[in-house]
């Protein structure tokens, strides 16, 4: 299985409709493999999602494209991660830039202690931004659809507003550094169903701009936002009896996977029979 | 399954467990009336006591040698200038230095080696004796002449109440910063913010009030700290007028309730007990400012 996924990679190597493209990766945390063997190429302009029972290592995956596995002590990446032609796991590439170029947007909604203006500006601020910073702010917000409930207060703090709105905020504020890709890890798992419909909302108006990749635990979800689906699982790790080790079981458009999987287990988890 | 029970739910005051719980309530409540009770008897009797003293002429005045003039002695203003003077040039060394390896600690090192050792090293240094410190700066500074021929000096009693307040320091921005909620250091790094911009546009900001309340409190201690003021810049009965003489030795509360308490002359003892007012009164202002600040952050937590 994993071969042919590894030959449809070749089918569109040179392809410059890729943006991200996973070759091989296996990440370990300390001793202990958290997931391996990932050949995956993520589409430019579309949304990518990654669904997977828990401990199958999509939030490890997904951590992995920006780099932000860096900040936890003791996890390592083999095979390569190529962005744009470039490996950014390369001895000689600037994490910092990396993350410019790929932006994400967190589980727990985490807007600055600060005003919800400066929790936009703060970030184009870094990244050298020198336009027009209130037409900047007005644009993320209203590409992140949280600008009419939150124009009239830009001056209070990112903590006024509900949990929901908090996630568009972050979302905004990740638009606003205008990366290339950007990562979401379960953004909606926080958020009642309404604040979930209308980051999804924000997620199609998003992919004309930009390339998304989402972890999700929620199968509809999965199939109402997404183009593509990368399904993990997991499974027992031979040298450690307790131990799972997460793998990429089938990455195909969602329509193909949701329809017509080609997989048993991916049919089964699907279906809601595990998982 | 007999409880001889069915009893009725009403409260039984004569039950054991009833008197046990009241008896124990009674007890510990007396306890932390007793703890508290050298406190405010303490701060009581010296704000009584020294309050009386206190008049416009004591706190400008320079204090008179003792003997030369028993009616009055003088004031103490070159004792307070002398305390702000030593605390001031403590916390230029040990705010830089403590927050700085508070930083490192929180933020770089979580849990190496050389971290470990550092984070053992200021607790160790926090519980050292003060006077310590004072014999310490006494044999590498005063003693050796180091400060440009100076021996006792005003400097030198800086740099050893920094000695005091840096394990402080250190402590209380380390942890500080550990209680700054990781999700806001991802936030950063992920919208691409260097790991300098991080801590000093997030994380430090956010940590600020418990920092500066750590400091506040480093401050407080220093300042009413005695023994290593001997050691170090002793005691002068004459306001510093130019730059030159924080090379020389340089009074402050501490030392002046020190030395005239134990005059047997009245009117030096009534100027020690002024000198005791001041500092009480210098110390629960800091106290209380620390408090502020705290209640301050807790305040914009909710705002801004």
């Amino acid at each position: 299985m994993i071969n042919k996924i590894s030959h449809n990679k070749k089918n569109f190597k040179n392809d410059s409709s890729i943006s991200v493209s996973l070759d091989n990766v296996s990440i370990k945390y300390g001793n202990s493999v958290a997931v391996k063997n990932v050949f995956c190429d993520i589409k430019k302009n579309q949304v990518t999602s990654f669904i997977g029972p828990s401990g199958c290592g999509k939030s490890t995956v997904i951590r992995a494209i920006n780099r932000m596995n860096d900040l936890i002590e003791g996890c390592e990446l083999s095979g390569s991660v190529i962005f744009e032609g470039t490996d950014i796991y390369a001895k000689d590439i600037d994490p910092v830039e990396v993350r410019r170029r790929i932006g994400m947007v967190f589980q727990q909604p985490n807007p600055f202690p600060k005003s919800i203006y400066e929790n936009i500006a703060f970030g184009a601020r870094v990244n050298g931004f020198t336009g027009n910073m209130d037409q900047l702010v007005e644009e993320s917000l209203i590409k992140a659809a949280v600008w009419d409930e939150c124009k009239d207060k830009l001056n209070e703090s990112g903590y006024s507003l509900s949990g929901g709105q908090q996630q568009r905020l972050c979302i905004a504020r990740t638009i606003a550094i205008e990366p290339d890709v950007i990562l979401m890890d379960e953004p909606c798992s926080a958020l009642d169903p309404l604040s979930t419909l209308k980051v999804e909302e924000t997620i199609h108006e998003l992919k004309r701009n930009f390339t998304i990749i989402i972890v999700t635990h929620n199968m509809q979800q999965a199939n109402r936002v997404s183009d593509y689906t990368a399904f993990f699982n997991t499974e027992k790790d031979g040298k450690d009896p307790g131990g799972k080790v997460g793998f990429l079981v089938e990455f195909s458009k969602t329509k193909n996977m949701f329809n017509s999987p080609k997989q048993k287990s991916t049919q089964d988890y699907i279906s809601g029979k595990f998982g | 399954m007999d409880y001889n029970s069915k009893k009725a739910l009403t409260y039984n005051p004569s039950l054991t467990r009833n008197i046990g719980n009241k008896a124990l309530t009674i007890i510990s409540a007396l306890f932390a009336i007793i703890s508290v009770l050298p406190l405010i008897l303490v701060i009581s009797y010296v704000l009584i006591k020294g309050g009386s003293y206190i008049n416009f002429e004591t706190l400008i005045l320079e204090p008179e040698p003792p003997g030369d003039d028993l009616l009055s002695a003088g004031g103490i203003g070159p004792a307070i200038t002398g305390t702000f003077i030593m605390t001031f040039i403590a916390s230029i060394i040990s705010i830089p230095v403590g927050v700085g390896g508070g930083i490192y600690l929180a933020e770089y090192s979580k849990s190496g080696r050389f971290a470990k050792f550092v984070r053992f090293g200021s607790n160790v240094l926090a519980g050292v004796p003060s006077i310590i410190a004072g014999v310490f700066i006494y044999a590498i500074i005063v003693s050796t002449k180091i400060l440009f021929g100076s021996m006792f000096s005003g400097i030198a009693g800086g740099i050893s109440l920094s000695i005091l307040m840096l394990p402080t320091i250190i402590k209380t921005t380390d942890e500080a910063l550990k209680l700054v909620p990781d999700n806001l250091r991802k936030a950063a790094l992920g919208i691409g913010a260097s790991k300098f911009t991080m801590i000093c546009n997030v994380t430090l900001p956010a940590a600020f009030s418990s920092i500066s309340t750590g400091i506040i409190l480093g401050l407080a201690r220093a300042a009413g700290e005695t023994a290593p003021l001997i050691f170090t810049a002793l005691f002068s009965r004459y306001y510093i007028t130019s730059f030159d003489d924080l090379f020389y030795e340089m009074g402050s509360l501490s030392v002046l309730i020190y030395n005239f308490a134990l005059e047997p002359y009245e009117s030096q003892n009534q100027l020690a007990w002024a000198a005791s007012f001041i500092l009480v009164v210098i110390l629960l202002s800091l106290n209380i400012l620390s408090r502020w600040i705290n209640r301050l952050d807790a305040f914009s937590k909710n705002k801004v």
